[in-house]
């Protein structure tokens, strides 16, 4: 009786701030504002089908994954080399990868506008060198960086935890069984780290795909990505049917892709949302 | 088949194996004995490749093999927790060592059959591993070692997980593969009895030396030490004095035994095992005292019997009650004498080491 009494606040606090918001953006995408009041309407799903703001989602999760699989070839290798280090070099690397997100998200993005502006740092060291000055600011390459540099993070922690659990005599066995480091790689320390891969790869694509700031900052007025799109709806349109419609497509979206890649963790090892 | 030479690890200040030579020859059964930390798993692992010796050398078929990658050596090693692959069913991890060595596919299923069938799993291939008893697992260990035909197995207390009926069965079943393909076994251990039971010879290793290396009959009858007498077995460890050839003072007693070559009145350590003592009537025997506690174990009785304020451990299938009193017979060929060894001998409590043994075995 304590117990269930005890969980009492938990429950009703995810109630107000999880399950609530949830309806209210389902309740807005159904309901619109008519002559006669308010009215069920699809009008807002039906709209997204316009091939103008299908090309914003394609394009949002097109860069999504590009940058999900950067982070993947950037931060294995890296989680790779850090799980090889001493334990004191291991808590130095640790704390270096986290350290950026100790300062303001907005603050950090914000900082690579002058670094990558037209008369920025970058164009300044290539003018030294007789380079004339190149655009790369306000494009997808821009954003593109933006979201590596964010989510790097999230994706080498989870394979470096998996990677330092993994039990070393396993990897003996297979040295032992006749497989050089490479086979040790493909064949069983690849293997065995897919499911800190698979929360990786969530962790990366979930924020990367439904982001506005980066794309605001990064893209100017270049990238419109369907972060951007649910943005201005809500602040600039004022059409909130059609925000909160966009935004259960999105969720819908990103249910599906867990869904999917929770298949692939098949022993379940504690990734897996379903 | 293998040679150890003068070999040398260094840990940081602690030499964990301390100038060991030794040899294997084929299809021997060859047991590393020893306590905890006495350096037999780090010798096996330099064995293996998984460490690189400090100094000295390991000798293949007379082929030093110390500058080879475990991935090339001869060896294959069973690892005391298993260390299968947990990502494969059973079927994937016995053929992982010919998968590599990129074998025929129907060779594959052959050969992995046949080590099923061998390790009694038939019918166990598309199984996950995580599905499988301690035992089983064990099992599959061995037949993915021994599906690549090694010339030497390596074996890291492969059985001290398993619990004590199955590691029994597992010790017969261990020997008769052994015997069966021919091929040699070096195994580690800190169980003694298993040691006597499966091997050709033993190596007893204690603070990263060889304490003593023979047959498992010269290891329990002449232990070369007082470390040997008192890990291998249960034992009365008794100082003595070497009164002349073939006559040993200890209990303030002379006795006759069948030693010789030391110098007179050098001081000895006398081992006699308790299974060794018979008891006799009170006033029979050279020495007598009084019950202190008896135990039953099954087979025999275990009695601690007080001999002047001295505790004696007697095995007897006879019980003699507490607090009788009994004489102890004890015959030339029941005392064996041992140079008294560098490291001291725990005077005053000689039989809770013994005690401690026991409850390892």
């Amino acid at each position: 009786m304590l117990k269930r009494l005890s969980t009492a606040p938990y429950l009703l606090w995810s109630f107000l701030l999880i399950v609530v918001p949830l309806v209210m953006v389902l309740g807005y995408s159904l309901i619109r504002t008519g002559p006669g009041g308010p009215e069920f309407s699809l009008n807002g799903f039906i709209k997204f089908t316009d091939p103008l703001y299908l090309k914003v989602l394609g394009l949002s999760v097109w860069i999504a994954l590009q940058s999900t699989v950067l982070c993947l070839v950037i931060g294995y290798p890296l989680a790779m080399i850090m799980s090889g280090l001493k334990p004191s070099a291991q808590r130095t690397t640790m704390t270096m990868i986290v350290l950026p997100m100790w300062m303001n998200f907005l603050l950090r993005t914000y900082a690579w506008i002058p670094i990558l502006g037209r008369n920025g740092l970058l164009n300044g060291l290539l003018a030294t060198i007789g380079i004339p000055p190149l655009n790369l600011l306000f494009n997808e390459g821009a954003v593109l960086l933006g979201m590596v540099y964010n989510f790097l993070p999230f994706m080498v922690l989870p394979i470096f935890t998996v990677l330092i659990r993994m039990d070393r005599s396993v990897i003996e066995a297979a040295q032992d069984l006749g497989a050089n480091r490479l086979h040790v790689f493909w064949r069983v320390t690849l293997p065995l780290s897919l499911p800190g891969v698979v929360s990786g790869v969530m962790m990366v694509f979930m924020p990367a795909v439904s982001t506005f700031v980066i794309s605001d900052l990064l893209g100017g007025s270049q990238v419109n990505l369907v972060g951007n799109l649910i943005k201005d709806q809500f602040l600039s349109v004022y059409d909130w049917n059609f925000g909160a419609s966009i935004s259960v497509v999105l969720m819908a979206l990103i249910l599906v892709s867990m869904w999917i890649l929770g298949k692939t963790d098949k022993n379940g090892s504690g990734v897996s949302f379903f | 088949m293998i040679q150890v030479n003068h070999l040398v690890k260094v840990f940081g200040e602690d030499r964990v194996v301390d100038d060991i030579s030794f040899h294997v020859d084929s299809r021997e059964f060859m047991t590393i004995l020893g306590p905890s930390g006495c350096g037999k798993t780090t010798t096996l692992r330099m064995i293996g490749g998984f460490e690189t010796p400090t100094q000295g050398d390991i000798l293949f078929e007379g082929k030093s093999i110390i500058q080879v990658p475990p991935y090339e050596r001869p060896v294959n090693t069973i690892f005391q927790r298993y260390a299968l692959f947990t990502h494969l069913n059973i079927f994937e991890n016995i053929a992982f060592g010919l998968r590599i060595k990129k074998t025929d596919e129907n060779e594959i299923k052959r050969r992995v059959a046949r080590m099923l069938e061998l390790v009694n799993l038939t019918g166990f291939e598309k199984r996950a591993v995580s599905s499988l008893s301690g035992g089983q697992q064990q099992r599959i260990a061995i037949a993915r070692a021994l599906v690549n035909e090694p010339k030497v197995l390596l074996l890291d207390e492969p059985l001290g997980a398993l619990d004590l009926k199955l590691r029994k069965e597992m010790q017969l079943e261990l020997k008769y593969m052994q015997q069966d393909l021919g091929i040699t076994f070096i195994y580690v251990t800190h169980d003694q009895e298993e040691a006597l039971t499966m091997s050709n010879r033993i190596i007893v290793m204690n603070h990263g030396r060889i304490q003593q290396t023979g047959t498992p009959q010269d290891i329990y009858n002449e232990p070369a030490n007082a470390f040997v007498a008192d890990f291998i077995g249960e034992s009365n460890l008794i100082p003595g004095v070497m009164k002349e050839d073939y006559w040993v003072e200890f209990a303030g007693r002379t006795f006759p035994c069948l030693d010789a070559g030391f110098s007179q009145n050098e001081s000895v350590d006398v081992v006699i095992r308790p299974e060794d003592i018979d008891l006799v009537a009170p006033g029979e025997g050279l020495l007598h005292g009084v019950v202190d506690s008896a135990l039953f174990k099954g087979v025999h009785y275990e009695m601690v019997v007080l001999v002047d304020g001295r505790e004696w451990l007697v095995h007897s299938t006879d019980l003699a009650p507490e607090d009788s009193e009994v004489g102890l017979r004890i015959t030339p060929d029941d005392i064996h004498i041992m140079k008294k060894s560098a490291a001291p001998v725990h005077e005053g409590a000689p039989f809770k080491e013994a005690g401690e043994a026991a409850v390892h075995a």
